[in-house]
């Protein structure tokens, strides 16, 4: 619909028209320059923050900061909104360490400066404290396979655990348009019909007790012009890639989303939609909220998922939050010992 | 380990011992013949019961959905590939044994000839026409061999989806099954089929004016992705208006597992979320009076493959539009070799996709007497998906098209999309008659929307496609100015 772009020239920004583009935007690939472009993106979140109705007036919110990029970028312009469009809102950061020497250490060090830059108080949780397990050491137990289990789960629940002790009204974290799109390719391909349902909404359910609504104000935004953002502004982040993530299932539908997003810069929005609109059966089996007879956490079985992975990990019988084993809810509830044949599918795999 | 509904105890490949695979292995099902082939990933079959399993299959599919009724003329597409034909060759056998486990229903064969797009030469087309016709009349069915150039000379009729009127006569399938056993000693089937093979038409006829007309469409789309949707919608309109034309209420389409599970990743990946149970699940109504359905779904492309060869089922491979295309020259081409490639590390990925389909459905508009067909899309047909709140992806692209331009001035405010869009450069704001690509994004759902944005020139289209579209354009425009005085909204689709 454009008219071609003679490269010999320069362009001028598409939306002021007045000074020179300095950048093209992945998402529309239309050419802007710097303010346009800040302009554009911070006004794009704040329209997806007003047509959800993410935030109220007055309440605190917990901005998930790993420092990385997303979150980086998320706190910024959080900050920045806040002041412009006078939410009202008490910010604060709140930073969970897995306990990954070389890579969380580091990214913790961004996040502390992050306090300072953006003048925002900061909580630091950290699994050792919560679950008494490093991931270090749990992956030495696990191995390089399912760690990525064991880290998300007992992240979410790290993360909700410091928010309560903050006492805020919300957590609000930096995933963006592809981390959304990969979701929905990755549950599409690991045929898990109640995640894919809910995976694309942009805040999870508020229902008063126990858990703390969480929310993606980032939800639309390209990873491509959060980074071009962060360039821009000369944000601070810290970026290398955990150490234990190349042999994630998320890989392969990461690639995919990539070489989509080459062939049509749109497809990452595409994704989501379809996500949206796409529509369950009626009488499909879905789990029902309740939860952990343990901890007091939300859970759709007896037990819920940390605690049966903590419980595990604590035997030495790390296959046990890998795959279902409701049966086994009851046993371990009931500190029961279990079957050898039990035990032994449940031992770690012999390299 | 990918699956979410793996129990702890069932398949773990590293952990249980995989028996060795030795020449003398006895087939799973009978134990006695010697295995000739192994399918999904750890079964062996001899050949007969192999057969057996194929065959079985098939009819078990019709038979648990229930949508053929007896005396139905079913149209079956055929595309020359090794699933359309295994799926023909499962037709004859179902149709040759005797009474009462014979297929009820009177087939026909359509094969859509689309070496226009491909680029083929004349002569090529020709050829393969041949080929194929040679299999079709020893079929004895009544085929229909069709240029896609055709298209250009369809009706808008084709957009319209007609209504299934229910026949009071027989009102459900067990019904009508009774009633056809009731009426079978009266019916002399051998001469209604031989009498209806003389009708089969090769039209390979196509004017020179329809051949550049067509050319000139594709080279409109820029994109690969594009055009192979663009093909496939025109595909789809032909044979709907084929099946119309001599009253075939069914249409059957070979589509496999392997490929229904490639549709659905990139169907997810074009935008067609809210289509999904529809583009990929057993029957799809979207048509309403021509209902398509897929048979072939629960085969995978392997034992296809193994079926053809094993019991030499006659088929011409004729090369697409991807074919010999690097992996990313398109959407679909792309989502087929991802899907390929994981399949061969996690044997269970094809499957897994596929179950997920079966769980999906597809919201319909309802289909009343007064239901406007403007609220279906204008290529696809399928129910609009734009119609979604303010917090939406959907919305979120609107956004960004508004921030990133500057806004024209609106000079003709009646003709300009009401959904908040600033008119982008070319736009409608033309006095041009022909509709522009603001016009016809209006009508279309997101996905065809986005095949669209990929076109230079939207005046390439087919004529029946702009003609219904301006035809719902002034019905809409009508419709604002009386909008006061209309007491019900007929084109109300919930959602």
């Amino acid at each position: 619909m454009q008219c071609p772009v003679c490269v010999i020239m320069p362009v001028q920004c598409s939306n002021c028209v007045q000074r020179r583009a300095v950048l093209k935007r992945p998402k529309t690939g239309h050419s802007l320059c710097k303010d346009c472009f800040f302009w554009a993106f911070e006004e794009e979140i704040h329209q997806t923050i007003v047509s959800a109705g993410l935030f109220n007036h007055g309440e605190t919110v917990a901005i998930g900061a790993s420092g990385g990029k997303d979150s980086t970028v998320l706190a910024h312009v959080m900050k920045v909104l806040n002041e412009r469009y006078d939410y009202g809102l008490n910010l604060l950061l709140l930073s969970v360490d897995e306990g990954i020497t070389g890579y969380r250490d580091d990214s913790l060090e961004t996040v502390k400066r992050n306090q300072q830059q953006y003048e925002l108080p900061l909580k630091i949780v950290s699994y050792e404290e919560l679950y008494g397990w490093t991931m270090d050491a749990i992956v030495k137990q696990v191995g390089l396979k399912n760690n990525c289990t064991f880290c998300g789960v007992f992240r979410r629940q790290a993360l909700d655990r410091g928010a309560m002790m903050l006492k805020v009204d919300k957590i609000c974290t930096g995933h963006n348009a592809d981390d959304v799109a990969e979701t929905v390719l990755m549950n599409v391909l690991r045929g898990d019909i109640a995640r894919l349902r809910r995976c694309t909404a942009i805040s999870t359910a508020s229902d008063g007790e126990g858990a703390i609504p969480r929310c993606k104000p980032l939800k639309y935004a390209y990873e491509k012009e959060i980074v071009l953002y962060a360039y821009f502004k000369k944000l601070d982040y810290f970026s290398t890639e955990c150490i234990y993530s190349p042999n994630a299932y998320r890989g392969h539908a990461r690639a995919f989303l990539k070489d989509l997003e080459s062939i049509r810069p749109s497809s990452i929005i595409d994704v989501i939609h379809s996500g949206e609109t796409l529509s369950i059966k009626e009488g499909v089996k879905m789990p029902v909220q309740g939860t952990c007879s343990r901890c007091g956490y939300i859970s759709s079985q007896a037990l819920c998922k940390s605690c049966v992975l903590l419980e595990g990990l604590n035997r030495g019988l790390p296959k046990l939050g890998i795959g279902k084993h409701h049966r086994l809810h009851g046993k371990i509830l009931a500190q029961e010992p279990l079957t050898e044949q039990e035990e032994k599918k449940l031992k770690p795999v012999d390299f | 380990m990918c699956q979410v509904e793996e129990d702890y105890n069932g398949l773990e490949c590293n952990q249980e011992k995989i028996p060795v695979p030795t020449l003398n292995r006895k087939c799973m099902k009978c134990k006695e013949g010697t295995a000739v082939l192994i399918i999904r990933v750890n079964d062996a079959f001899c050949q007969s019961c192999f057969k057996e399993y194929f065959v079985h299959k098939f009819r078990a599919m019709l038979g648990k959905n229930r949508v053929i009724f007896p005396q139905e003329k079913v149209l079956l597409a055929v595309s020359g590939g090794a699933a359309s034909c295994s799926m023909l060759s499962q037709v004859q056998e179902g149709l040759s044994r005797e009474a009462p486990k014979k297929f009820r229903f009177v087939p026909g064969i359509i094969y859509i000839d689309d070496g226009g797009a491909c680029g083929r030469s004349t002569e090529e087309r020709q050829r393969s026409n041949a080929q194929l016709k040679s299999i079709f009349t020893e079929t004895g069915f009544p085929y229909f061999i069709v240029p896609l150039e055709q298209v250009f000379s369809l009706p808008t009729s084709v957009l319209v989806p007609g209504t299934s009127d229910p026949d009071p006569s027989n009102p459900s399938y067990k019904q009508a099954v009774d009633q056809y056993v009731k009426e079978k000693q009266t019916l002399t089937q051998e001469n209604v089929v031989s009498a209806v093979a003389q009708l089969s038409i090769e039209d390979s006829a196509y004017s020179p004016e329809h051949k550049l007309a067509f050319e000139r469409l594709l080279s409109s789309l820029k994109t690969l992705t594009a055009k192979e949707d663009m093909l496939q919608t025109l595909r789809q309109h032909l044979i709907l208006h084929v099946a119309r034309e001599n009253g075939y209420s069914k249409v059957m389409m070979g589509d496999s597992c392997s490929r229904l599970a490639v549709k659905l990743l990139s169907n997810i990946a074009l935008g067609r979320g809210a289509a999904l149970a529809s583009d990929t699940g057993f029957s799809d109504p979207r048509y309403g009076d021509v209902v398509i359905v897929r048979p072939m779904r629960d085969y995978s492309s392997k034992e296809i493959a193994f079926y053809s060869r094993m019991f030499n089922v006659p088929s011409v491979f004729i090369s697409g539009l991807d074919t010999k295309t690097h992996d990313k020259a398109s959407i679909q081409r792309l989502t087929e070799s991802f899907v390929t490639n994981l399949q061969s590390d996690f044997p269970s990925t094809v499957s897994t996709i596929y179950r997920t389909s079966e769980k999906l459905h597809t919201v319909m508009p309802p289909q009343s007497q007064t239901a406007e067909p403007a609220s279906k899309c204008l290529l696809c047909l399928c129910a609009l998906d734009i119609k979604v709140g303010k917090a939406s992806a959907f919305h979120a692209t609107l956004v960004s098209e508004q921030l990133s331009q500057i806004k024209l001035p609106d000079t003709s405010a009646e003709r300009c999309c009401t959904e908040g869009q600033g008119c982008g450069p070319g736009g409608c704001c033309s006095s041009n008659r022909l509709p522009s690509h603001q016009d016809l994004k209006t009508l279309l759902c997101y996905s065809c929307r986005l095949t669209i944005k990929d076109m230079v020139a939207t005046d390439a289209l087919p004529p029946y496609i702009i003609t219904e579209a301006e035809k719902r354009q002034k019905r809409s425009r009508m419709k604002m100015e009386i909008s006061e005085y209309l007491l019900e909204d007929e084109e109300e689709d919930g959602d």
